[in-house]
């Protein structure tokens, strides 16, 4: 910015007598001053004046913002009643001041916002709604989903087999290292956490009973599916919402290829083969975690665990985790891909989307988990 | 005459890998003046664009930005030149979390210590200049029309009344009318707060309608820069074909019916 001559509070040299008022801009009238300037015009007094003049023969440089103050002032004598002039403008500065005068329109600079008491209840009332739409609409493209899936399987050869490795390898062979750490982990702290207070009873020995019955029936595939909501939830919804974004999807409805078909399916099925291969790894991790704090905490050998998880486990502890396991990788996928194909407008959406689906994702899984422990403990099993 | 030039470009070379872009590209923009870049897709008219405002850096070559050297700039030095130039990127580049008036006040609340109702005051100010109705204010730019996503861009980019502004295919996407309602505006704005406009375009009746000079970006430099007319002489197969071909003519046709007019 080049250098100007007046100091902080020296813009305007104001002389007045009873009824007018001369008003002199000095120094550079710019954007970067405007908040100094704007401080001193505040502190002229409008009342009681019968005309007003802007000399403008020592003002400096000009731009939008300092005409827009000019402006203002000006407007703002007038309504106080001043016939107001304005001297000494160069054309292109009368030119400026035109075009700032046109533009006196005022502008909202956010979208108006009413009362907060009423928005939060309108905010409720949209969030359920909107809940109970997201859920119909998830049911209903479950169904479209679900559709196309047997179409396909009565026509194999409609299946994008190369996609669907793919995304077996994405979200299956990729997931098997942090998988395996993670229940690793979860196994040994439960194996020691269970030894712990089952030592008060002197029953210690029965951690391995908590383990069997924890990693095969309910902690090693409810990690698994957290775990796969997300990362392969979340990456579904962020894939499909950029193609959205970028119109590819219509591209590709305009071809007459079925996005469904095409995104939707490889994803879904790898997720319900995934997620069970996924858990079962899980199980077996969990496990060997748990015997290998056993075996250095109470010193029960590998081959006393092994005996022993036979003893606390029978069939349907294992059988339990794989019937569940290919709906949580069916509602993981369903969702995921739902909430991709519901990104609209800009890149923040994405985000949202993406963020929906993961915590929907979680929240699906859990409540699937809940309905099948109600039923089995109805079956018996 | 010899006038001052703002931004000058010298030596430039820019390349990616092994493909090279721009060798030995020279290039003034003068105080003043609206300057137009064409050239072949893939001469590298948004590269030369993204060097100069320091988005790339080229391999080789001196840029002066405002008499100073790029490169030997302070970090504080750099700011204050980005202050003095405003520019709109091919689709706006609006930020999609902000309102259109929030979207112009970014550089305002960046820079500068305003009071919000100086800054809303501003922000108005601007968007009346571009021609935006005032309801556009306080909507989201996925809520606005291509046209209308150009010019809030404008208003954005001139928020700190710069004295450079810089277009990347300002027409590209409108409808004609769109389109020369668009150029209107630049010509008018460029008048009203004397910028000085550097404006990549492939619209022959942008051109036409307000550039005042042209350079031709072809065999990896500038090839050739002057008004519209000596590019009309110009014996080159490139330029020939795009000043002489079909739409080239057609421009030209439209432009002596709006002198007779």
């Amino acid at each position: 910015m080049s250098d100007h001559t007046a100091e902080s509070g020296t813009w305007l040299d104001v002389s007045e007598d009873a009824s007018s008022l001369l008003l002199r801009p000095l120094g550079d009238w710019v954007v970067t001053h405007s908040a100094d300037i704007d401080a001193d015009l505040q502190t002229v007094d409008a009342y009681g004046r019968h005309s007003a003049t802007f000399d403008l023969s020592h003002l400096g440089r000009l731009d939008t913002a300092g005409a827009w103050l000019i402006h203002r002032t000006r407007r703002t004598l007038e309504r106080a009643g001043a016939s107001v002039t304005i001297a000494g403008a160069t054309v292109p500065q009368a030119t400026l001041l035109n075009a700032v005068a046109r533009g006196d329109k005022p502008v909202f600079p956010e979208p108006h916002v009413g009362n907060i008491f009423t928005n939060l209840v309108v905010r409720m009332g949209h969030a359920l709604e909107e809940a109970g739409k997201t859920t119909r609409e998830i049911v209903g493209f479950m169904g479209l989903v679900l559709e196309t899936l047997f179409k396909t399987m009565l026509n194999p050869k409609r299946l994008r087999v190369t996609s669907t490795a793919y995304h077996m390898e994405q979200t299956g062979l990729n997931a098997v290292p942090i998988v395996c750490m993670i229940t690793f982990l979860i196994g040994a702290v439960m194996a020691y956490q269970g030894a712990e207070q089952l030592r008060r009873f002197g029953a210690e020995v029965f951690a391995v009973n908590l383990v069997a019955a924890g990693f095969l029936r309910e902690i090693g595939i409810l990690l698994t599916a957290i775990m796969v909501a997300g990362r392969s939830g979340s990456a579904f919804t962020a894939q499909i919402g950029s193609m959205k974004l970028r119109e590819e999807i219509d591209a590709m409805r305009t071809m007459g290829l079925d996005p469904v078909e095409v995104l939707v399916l490889p994803r879904v099925i790898s997720l319900i083969i995934m997620v069970p291969v996924l858990g079962f790894i899980a199980a077996m991790m969990g496990m060997l975690g748990g015997g290998l704090v056993l075996w250095l905490e109470l010193g029960m050998s590998p081959g006393m665990y092994i005996e022993r998880l036979y003893e606390a486990a029978d069939f349907w502890d294992g059988a339990v985790a794989f019937v569940k396991a290919p709906f949580f990788g069916l509602m993981i996928g369903l969702i995921g891909c739902f909430e991709g194909l519901k990104v609209e407008g800009s890149a923040e959406s994405v985000g949202q989307r993406t963020t929906a689906s993961v915590v929907e994702g979680i929240f699906t899984v859990i409540v699937v988990d809940a309905i099948f422990s109600i039923l089995f403990l109805k079956l018996g099993i | 005459m010899q006038r001052e030039a703002v931004i000058s470009v010298r030596g430039v070379r820019n390349q990616f890998g092994r493909q090279v872009i721009h060798d030995g590209l020279d290039l003034d923009i003068h105080r003043g003046e609206v300057l137009g870049i064409v050239g072949g897709s893939g001469t590298g008219k948004s590269v030369l664009l993204r060097t100069i405002l320091g988005l790339n850096k080229p391999a080789e070559g001196r840029i002066q930005l405002f008499g100073q050297m790029r490169g030997e700039m302070t970090s504080a030095q750099e700011r204050a030149v980005e202050r003095r130039w405003g520019v709109l990127f091919q689709d706006g580049a609006l930020f999609s979390s902000l309102t259109v008036a929030q979207n112009i006040q970014v550089s305002l609340r960046e820079h500068l210590h305003l009071p919000q109702y100086l800054m809303d005051e501003i922000a108005a100010v601007k968007i009346a200049l571009v021609g935006l109705p005032p309801e556009a204010g306080p909507k989201y730019p996925s809520e606005l029309s291509g046209g209308m996503r150009k010019r809030a861009g404008l208003a954005r980019a001139l928020a700190l009344d710069p004295e450079v502004v810089f277009l990347d295919e300002p027409t590209a996407g409108l409808d004609p009318i769109g389109a020369a309602a668009f150029d209107d505006l630049i010509k008018n704005l460029q008048a009203t707060l004397g910028l000085t406009v550097f404006m990549v375009t492939h619209d022959l009746d942008s051109l036409y309608a307000i550039c005042d000079r042209i350079a031709v970006l072809a065999e990896k430099r500038v090839l050739v820069t002057g008004t519209i007319d000596e590019l009309m002489q110009h014996a080159h197969p490139w330029i020939k074909e795009y000043f002489h071909g079909p739409r080239g003519r057609a421009a030209v046709a439209a432009k002596e019916r709006n002198a007779q007019a």
